[in-house]
């Protein structure tokens, strides 16, 4: 994991591989286009490229018609707009009518930094996945970006929201990495405990994993990159074989990955469950790492929920 | 454009009238919905689907087709009527409407309902919606054209000015808006709830060719959706002046029928105007 690369840098890259090979994509931006990288697609395909202004529900719905009408639209902003800003265009415009629109946002989280709260988006995931016929995927990387995104011109026809961030990541994936919607992704196996994590939480899980075997500890770790549907078979089969999960998550412990791990296991296989994310709070000013670490969002706070659910099943 | 022989305004007259009866039916049953401005937009759609919409009912995705989005999804049950009497599916669904098990949902539903270009009823997403389809048409190079049928009260909603600037901006002259003026919302006469005046100046000060007219005169709704076609380079927007409830003396310009159905009683007696 030496490399490292910009999840919005990789979307920006493959809309344009996309864009000449289906005349039919089109992609709007809500004033945020250098931002979010759509900026390269404008460049390369002008007359396929909408700037709606600072007006994210006009883009959504707009999009919408643009799908009505057999494009496939791409819309982009930062995710604390896009999820919350226009939540009505997209479950009435997008879901209910069941639209080809690829939501893709950028600036989720805390690590949007020193923007502070406004513009950090904890609660996105929450948003989205209350909103049937959305699905959701989180990349872990830059290559998992690309990936994720041709899988979804190609298989789709859905609406779809893809959370991206705002800075660069470890690069897990090599280019041989297949995306598939609605599967985990085993990157380590372990049996004594699982850690189950999105987006920028899954290079720190994997740091987690590394410091864990040293001190004899066997972990799995899942990335969910697909957070709805969410994998219920890699997540029954990880509580059945390790016994305690760790969710980690950039996103509020309130309806995210956490909440969706949970209600998974407590309703088909009871285990223990540590949720690490943000606890019901709003973000500050600051540099990014500071932040994660402010947040506890790191990989040492992952081994010690490890060894701390460890623990708590060897007394149950 | 050459005007409407005589005969055929009266036929179109005619149909409006049974599209009334059809409406009040439909709401007496149903026990709910939006009485007043369904009553409102009658000669609108009849305008729009009889004369100057190119679709087909038996093809209701052919993608040649002129669009309509009832933006006002509360008028659901005027475009219902409307699109079955056209053979876009069988009329004994009307009976059905807000029913259980029925297809025909009180707001429209594009996933069940054939003829049903997208889901409304959140108010001030259809202009939106229009100008995406307007932008694929011109990607497409097609002549298609997009009519958005929105509420007066609905122009309240900060999103329709979001996209009344996108429209302009983009030069989407194949989007006819059409606002329908009855000048009542639930709550009250819109001068007293929210002043949305002076309506006509405002969307030409946001780039749009207006044309104001009286929208129950069928010749008139015609020839102001002829000179909307002429118009290039920017949308045009037809401000049908209506009357909440027309065409029943005792509900016309009357609040309490926005979104009430009749009862059995003035069913009978709305259908002894209108026979």
């Amino acid at each position: 994991m030496t490399q490292s690369l910009g999840t919005r840098d990789c979307y920006g890259d493959v809309l344009v591989k996309l864009g000449q090979q289906n005349p039919n994509i089109v992609v709007l931006d809500a004033d945020l286009s250098c931002s979010t990288r759509t900026e390269k697609f404008a460049k390369a395909f002008p007359e396929r490229f909408f700037n709606i202004g600072i007006a994210e529900q006009d883009m959504i719905a707009t999009a919408a018609g643009l799908a009505a009408s057999g494009k496939i639209a791409f819309v982009s902003t930062f995710a604390v707009f896009a999820t919350g800003r226009a939540w009505d265009q997209i479950r009435q415009s997008l879901c209910y009518s069941m639209q080809n629109v690829k939501v893709v946002a950028t600036h989720s989280g805390v690590t949007v930094g020193e923007d502070s709260a406004t513009h950090q988006a904890n609660e996105d995931i929450a948003l989205m996945r209350s909103l049937p016929n959305m699905s959701i995927v989180v990349p872990a990387d830059g290559i998992e970006t690309e990936k994720a995104i041709e899988y979804l011109v190609n298989n789709e026809k859905c609406p779809v929201y893809v959370r991206l961030s705002r800075g660069k990541s470890p690069v897990i994936f090599d280019s041989q990495y297949r995306f598939q919607k609605g599967k985990a992704v085993l990157l380590e196996d372990g049996s004594d405990a699982t850690v189950i994590a999105i987006g920028t939480m899954v290079s720190r899980a994997m740091q987690a994993q590394q410091m864990l075997k040293k001190e004899g500890i066997s972990v799995r770790i899942l990335n969910m990159s697909t957070v709805k549907p969410i994998d219920q078979g890699a997540i029954l089969a990880a509580a059945q074989e390790t016994g305690a999960i760790v969710t980690a998550e950039e996103h509020s412990v309130i309806g995210g990955l956490g909440s969706a791990v949970a209600e998974v296991i407590s309703e088909q296989c009871p285990v223990l469950l540590k949720r690490i994310g943000l606890n019901d709070c709003f973000g500050i000013s600051g540099d990014a790492e500071k932040l994660l670490t402010h947040y506890g969002l790191t990989a040492e706070a992952i081994v010690k929920a490890v060894k701390e659910i460890i623990a708590r099943k060897r007394k149950a | 454009m050459p005007s409407l022989p005589e005969t055929k305004v009266l036929e179109l007259k005619d149909v409006a009238r049974q599209l009334r009866i059809e409406v009040l039916r439909m709401l007496t049953r149903a026990k709910s919905g939006h009485t007043g401005g369904s009553l409102s937009i009658i000669e609108i759609l009849v305008a729009l689907y009889m004369v100057k919409l190119r679709h087909d009912p038996k093809n209701p995705r052919w993608a040649e087709r002129d669009r309509f989005v009832l933006s006002k999804g509360h008028g659901a049950p005027a475009l219902y009527a409307t699109l079955a009497r056209l053979g876009y599916f069988d009329p004994a669904e009307l009976l059905n409407l807000r029913k259980f098990g029925g297809m025909l949902q009180g707001h429209p539903y594009n996933l069940t309902t054939p003829g049903i270009e997208i889901s409304t009823g959140s108010l001030g997403q259809g202009l939106s919606v229009a100008n995406g389809m307007a932008l694929a048409a011109k990607l497409d190079k097609s002549p298609v054209r997009i009519y958005v049928l929105m509420g007066d009260g609905e122009t309240q909603e900060g999103q329709i000015w979001e996209a009344a600037m996108t429209a302009a901006h983009y030069k989407l002259d194949n989007v006819c808006g059409i606002i329908d003026a009855n000048k009542l919302q639930i709550d009250g006469c819109l001068c007293q709830i929210m002043n949305i005046e002076p309506i006509a100046s405002k969307w030409e000060a946001f780039g749009w060719q207006v044309i104001e007219t009286d929208g129950h005169d069928l010749p008139g709704l015609i020839a102001a959706f002829d000179q909307c076609e002429q118009v290039k380079g920017k949308p045009s927007l037809v401000i049908a002046h209506t009357i909440k409830g027309k065409g029943v003396s005792f509900m016309e310009g009357k609040v309490q029928y926005h979104g009430v159905a009749p009862t059995e009683a003035e069913l009978e007696k709305a259908l002894v105007e209108l026979r």
